[in-house]
């Protein structure tokens, strides 16, 4: 499966999120790492996407499209703070 | 509602082909007519949907190819076992629709236009798109930023832009690495970009220089890691990664 970048899902984050999270800050809730949404490890798998964190590959977030919406898990994140306007 | 783009949320919208262009063997330029389009930032994308007749539905990103002002261009790379690329690349001609959504990505952008700061650029094969988006800005706000494109293909016929990129000069360098076939004569550069290529073609660390690496995860996993060795701090490493095809 290929290994993308946060980069790759900053349409669908927008799209749950409303502005752009690629720039949002994300900390690790396993390792404490903490870095722009954009340089995570994503994996795309359709409906279902996987983001990992690139120090040490913990599940940051899951996103599974289910028809109209999304279902997100965030449990992996101990923060998600989308930057300054 | 249906067609109509809210200025600061992200729906999709219907775009018209104006033109195609190819621009190297199954790579081709696709020049969108997007009346609804709000503007887009260097080295930001657009994600593309296709419907087929049976309602199946395929997203995939493009990086914009482009500059701030210009009609919105997208340059797509034919993957062999890809469902999106061989239609764009194959099938679509000048007057059909596609939808589009965007642009999408606030990180990967160049806008320091004014600033003196130098800017180095490192493409593996199709990940020149948005640096090129980013060179064609540069040129049209006369900014002065010394800029070095270094830019691995496979081989001199692979170089998407070719003939554009031969014709920057005042301040903008383009290097060129083949991977696997040079042309008889060839005195450019040869080979995988390396600690040791970089550290002749790179600006010094010192410099506030911003660093923009774009193509196949390994080429810019490699690149960003040659970077941060050279000195370069990992936040003005900016990285996009297109995944594992296209190996230059």
């Amino acid at each position: 499966m290929d290994e993308l970048d946060g980069n790759a899902i900053g349409g669908l984050l927008e799209e749950i999120f409303g502005v752009d999270m690629t720039t949002a800050t994300g900390t690790c809730a396993s390792c404490g790492a903490s870095g722009p949404v954009a340089e995570v490890v994503v994996y795309l798998c359709a409906p279902g996407t996987v983001a990992r964190c690139r120090v040490c590959t913990a599940v940051l977030m899951v996103v599974v499209r289910r028809g109209e919406g999304s279902c997100v898990d965030l449990r992996g994140m101990a923060a998600l703070a989308p930057a300054p306007a | 509602m249906a067609g109509t783009a809210v200025r600061g949320r992200l729906t999709w919208q219907v775009a018209t082909v104006e033109a195609v262009r190819d621009e190297a063997p199954a790579v081709r330029t696709i020049e969108l007519r997007a009346p609804d389009w709000a503007g887009h930032q260097a080295g930001q994308h657009l994600d593309v949907r296709l419907t087929a007749e049976d309602g199946y539905v395929a997203e995939r990103s493009y990086s914009i190819a482009s500059a701030p002002g210009e009609p919105v261009a997208i340059t797509v790379e034919r993957l062999e076992d890809g469902e999106v690329s061989p239609y764009l690349t194959e099938e679509l001609r000048a007057g059909d629709e596609i939808e589009i959504r965007g642009p999408i990505g606030g990180y990967f952008v160049w806008d320091d236009s004014a600033s003196g700061s130098p800017l180095l650029l490192a493409a593996g094969g199709s990940g020149v798109v948005p640096l090129r988006s980013i060179l064609r800005h540069r040129a049209r706000t006369g900014s002065t930023v010394p800029v070095r494109l270094l830019y691995s293909a496979r081989s001199l016929p692979d170089v998407i832009y070719r003939t554009e990129l031969d014709g920057y000069h005042d301040g903008v360098e383009v290097i060129f690495t083949l991977t696997r076939q040079q042309p008889p004569g060839w005195t450019g550069r040869i080979g995988r970009v390396s600690d040791a290529m970089l550290t002749e073609i790179a600006w010094p660390a010192g410099d506030a220089t911003t660093a923009f690496v774009c193509g196949p995860t390994a080429f810019v996993e490699s690149v960003a890691a040659s970077l941060v060795r050279l000195g370069y701090p990992p936040p003005r490493v900016k990285t996009e990664r297109f995944g594992g095809m296209g190996e230059t």
